[in-house]
C-alpha cells in the first residue's frame, strides 16, 4: 500500500495536474484559466511547423539508443564474462559519472569540444590540424553528450541479462556446429533480447525528452520538441500549450514503449 | 595416420585418449588417462563426483582443453579442435535446451548451422522425434515439457546430427527413479538402433552396469579399472572398484599357508578362511573382497560338532534389515569381524542375537590387486 501512495503522490498527481492545465487557457492578462476546458491547445500542438523539431528529437533519441547499445553491449558482456570478482567494482565505475550533476557534465563537454577547447587545442598543438574543427553545436556533439549521459542506463540491464545467461546454452550452441559468431547470433543475442529491449527503452525515453543536451551542446539553432516545450513553459509562459505538447510527446513515447514490449513478448513467447 | 603403423591389422579405434591430463590451477582433475573405445560401444565413465569423469567428457566434446595428452577420433587428432569442428554431440546434464526455440527449433539447430536446408532439416527433425516418441511435439515450447520429455528432446537434438560419437553427461540424473529405469532401457534401445558410439558419464553404478558394454571406473582423476560390467563386479582389481561397484566386505589379512590352487588366510580379526589363488606367498598381507550375497548363512546348531576353522566362521547376528527381495544381516564373528550378509528371503530367517555359521566358496573371496602391489613394493 505505501507503494501505491508514493506512486499516486509522485507520479499520478503531477500527470493529473498537467492534464488539467493542458485543457485550460490564458486570459488577456496571461493568467491561467481552468474554468472552460478546451482541446484548442492540442489542435495548436498538432501544427506541422513542429514536425522538423519532432523529427530531430526522434533522430537524436534513435541514434543515441543505437550507439548506446553498440557500446554498452560489449562493455556489459566483457564485465559479465571477464569481470570475475571485480564485477561489482566495474559496475560502480560505470555508475561513477552520476556522482556529478548532469548539467555540470554537459558544461564539461562544452569545454572539451569547443573550437578553442581541449580536443582542438591538442590537435593544433601537435600540428595535426591547422584550423579547429567545429565539434560543438553539431549533431555529433549532441549525440555524444546523450550517449555519454545515458550509456549507464543501457549497460546495467544488458549486464543483468548477459550475466544471467546460462553459459551451457552457449556451449550447447557450439556443440551443435555453431561457430563463435553463430552461437552469439543464434543463442546469446536472442536470449539477451529482454536486456536489449529494456536498455533501449531506458535510453530512448529520456533521450527523447532531454532538452539540456540539445540546448548546451547543440547550440541555439538546434530545435528539439523537448526544447520547444521548455521554451513555451518558461519564456512563453503558456502552460496550457506546453502541457498539451508535453502530453503528446508522452503519447508518442508510450506507443513506442508498447511496441517495444510487444516485440519483446513475441521474442519470448514466439 | 601413415600406413606402416597400421600393419597390425587392427582397425583404428573410434576414440583414443592418450595420457590425457587436465589441471585447474593446482588441482589435477584428470590424471594421465589413456583409453580406447570401439565403434558402436556403449562406454561409461563411472565414479563419484569430482573423479574427473565429466572433465574427461568435456575434453572429448571440446569444451575444456587438456593440459597435456591427445584425443583422436578415428585416428584424427582433434585435441585442440573447437566443439563445432568435432563430429561429436553432447547431451548436457541439465539438457541445456534453448528456451527461445520450440522443440523443432531445438532439434533442427545443429542441422541448420551446418547449412542443411529448411525442408530437409524439417524432415529429419520429424524422423528423429518419431524415434524418441515425441512425434507431434514440434511446436511445443521447452517449458511446456516434462523432465522426461525434455531429456528426449536433448537426445533427439544431438542424434539428429548423426554424430560419430554421442557424449552423455548424467542425462538421467534429474529424473525420478521409475522414469530413470524406463529411460535407461529406452536409451540402450536407441543406442543399438542408431549404432552410434555412446560415451556415458554417471556416478550411478547400477545405471552403468545396466547399460554399458564397457565401463571405466575413475577415482581421483585416474582410471581404476576398465572392463565389462561382469568383469568389474566379479574381478575388481582394487578395493575402490570392489567397493564402488556393488557393495562388498573388505577384509585385511595375511596368507598363512599355501596350497596348489588355494591359500589359507588369517584375517586381522584372527578368523581364518580359504581363498582360491595360485600366486600367493606365506606371510604376504592381502586385502580380500567378499560380496554380501556370496556369504552363506546357516544356523550354528548343525555345526556345533565341527571345530571352528577355515571352512566356516561362527558369528552372531547383530542387525536384520528386510530389503523386500532379500534379507540383509549385519553379523559379527567371534574374532570381532563385522560383515554384511545378503540372504535370499526364502532361506532360514535369523533374528538379532542368533548364533550363526558363515561360509563362502574359496572362489568368491577375491584377493585385491592394490594391496598385493603395495606389499611387493614394500618387499623390493
Amino acid at each position: 500500500m505505501p507503494g501505491v501512495l508514493w506512486l499516486a503522490a509522485l507520479f499520478v498527481a503531477p500527470l493529473v495536474i498537467i492534464a488539467v492545465i493542458s485543457l485550460g487557457s490564458l486570459d488577456d492578462a496571461g493568467h491561467l484559466v481552468l474554468g472552460q476546458p478546451t482541446l484548442d491547445n492540442y489542435a495548436r500542438a498538432l501544427q506541422p511547423a513542429f514536425l522538423p523539431a519532432f523529427a530531430k528529437s526522434l533522430y537524436y533519441a534513435t541514434t543515441t539508443t543505437v550507439v548506446s547499445l553498440a557500446i554498452g553491449y560489449p562493455v556489459a558482456y566483457w564485465i559479465s564474462r571477464y569481470g570475475g570478482r571485480r564485477k561489482i567494482a566495474l559496475l560502480v565505475l560505470v555508475m561513477l559519472p552520476f556522482w556529478t550533476s548532469y548539467l555540470i557534465r554537459s558544461y564539461a563537454w562544452m569545454i572539451i569540444l569547443r573550437d578553442n577547447g581541449v580536443v582542438n587545442s591538442a590537435l593544433i598543438e601537435t600540428g595535426l590540424l591547422a584550423d579547429p574543427i567545429q565539434m560543438l553545436n553539431t549533431d555529433f556533439s549532441v549525440i555524444l553528450g546523450m550517449v555519454y549521459g545515458f550509456l549507464p542506463f543501457a549497460i546495467l540491464p544488458l549486464f543483468v541479462s548477459i550475466d544471467r545467461l546460462d553459459q551451457r546454452l552457449v556451449q550447447a550452441g557450439r556443440d551443435l556446429y555453431a561457430s563463435g559468431r553463430g552461437a552469439f547470433l543464434h543463442v546469446t543475442l536472442p536470449l539477451t533480447m529482454p536486456g536489449i529491449v529494456a536498455a533501449s527503452l531506458l535510453v530512448f525515453i529520456p533521450a527523447l525528452g532531454d532538452w539540456v543536451t540539445p540546448d548546451l551542446l547543440g547550440g541555439a539553432d538546434t530545435t528539439t520538441i523537448a526544447k520547444i516545450v521548455q521554451v513555451i513553459f518558461t519564456s512563453g509562459r503558456d502552460w496550457p500549450y506546453g502541457s498539451a505538447l508535453g502530453f503528446m510527446l508522452m503519447g508518442v513515447t508510450i506507443v513506442g514503449t508498447l511496441a517495444g514490449l510487444r516485440s519483446l513478448r513475441r521474442e519470448l513467447i514466439g | 595416420m601413415s600406413v606402416p603403423f597400421e600393419s597390425h591389422g587392427e582397425s583404428v579405434p573410434e576414440i583414443r585418449l592418450s595420457n590425457l591430463t587436465k589441471r585447474f590451477g593446482d588441482v589435477v582433475a584428470v590424471d594421465d588417462v589413456s583409453l580406447t573405445i570401439g565403434s558402436g560401444e556403449f562406454f561409461s565413465l563411472l565414479g563419484p563426483s569430482g573423479c574427473g569423469k565429466t572433465t574427461t567428457l568435456r575434453m572429448l566434446g571440446g569444451f575444456d582443453l587438456p593440459t597435456s595428452g591427445r584425443i583422436e577420433l578415428r585416428g584424427r587428432d582433434v585435441t585442440r579442435d573447437p566443439p563445432d569442428k568435432r563430429p561429436v554431440n553432447m547431451v548436457f546434464q541439465s539438457y541445456a535446451l534453448f528456451p527461445h526455440l520450440d522443440v523443432a527449433g531445438n532439434v533442427a539447430f545443429g542441422l541448420r548451422r551446418r547449412g542443411v536446408d529448411r525442408r530437409e532439416a524439417q524432415q529429419r527433425t520429424g524422423e528423429i522425434l518419431d524415434k524418441v516418441h515425441l512425434a507431434g511435439y514440434e511446436r511445443r515450447r521447452i517449458h511446456e515439457l516434462s523432465g522426461g520429455q525434455q531429456q528426449r528432446v536433448a537426445l533427439a537434438r544431438a542424434l539428429v546430427n548423426e554424430p560419430q560419437v554421442l557424449l552423455l553427461d548424467e542425462p538421467l540424473g534429474a529424473l525420478d527413479l521409475k522414469l530413470r529405469k524406463r529411460l535407461q532401457i529406452e536409451l540402450k534401445r536407441i543406442q543399438m538402433d542408431v549404432g552410434i558410439t555412446f560415451v556415458y558419464v554417471t556416478h550411478d553404478q547400477e545405471e552403468a552396469l545396466t547399460m554399458s558394454d564397457r565401463i571405466a571406473v575413475m577415482h581421483h582423476g585416474r582410471i581404476q579399472q576398465v572392463g565389462r560390467p561382469d568383469d568389474l563386479y566379479d574381478r575388481p582389481t582394487n578395493s575402490f572398484v570392489a567397493d564402488f561397484i556393488g557393495s562388498t566386505n573388505l577384509l585385511g589379512g595375511t596368507i598363512e599357508a599355501v596350497e596348489p590352487t588355494s591359500a589359507i588366510v588369517r584375517l586381522n580379526s584372527g578368523d581364518r578362511c580359504v581363498v582360491a589363488t595360485t600366486g600367493a606367498r606365506p606371510g604376504q598381507t592381502i586385502q580380500l573382497s567378499v560380496r554380501p550375497e556370496s556369504i552363506g548363512i546357516s544356523g550354528a546348531n548343525g555345526r556345533a560338532a565341527d571345530p571352528p576353522g577355515p571352512d566356516y566362521l561362527p558369528a552372531q547376528v547383530e542387525q536384520v534389515a528386510y530389503l523386500g527381495s532379500a534379507v540383509q544381516y549385519l553379523v559379527r564373528t567371534h574374532g570381532g569381524l563385522g560383515l554384511t550378509v545378503l540372504a535370499g528371503k526364502n532361506g532360514s530367517r535369523f533374528a538379532s542375537g542368533d548364533a550363526v555359521a558363515l561360509a563362502w566358496s574359496p572362489a568368491d573371496a577375491l584377493i585385491l590387486g592394490d594391496r598385493a602391489e603395495a606389499v611387493v613394493e614394500e618387499a623390493s
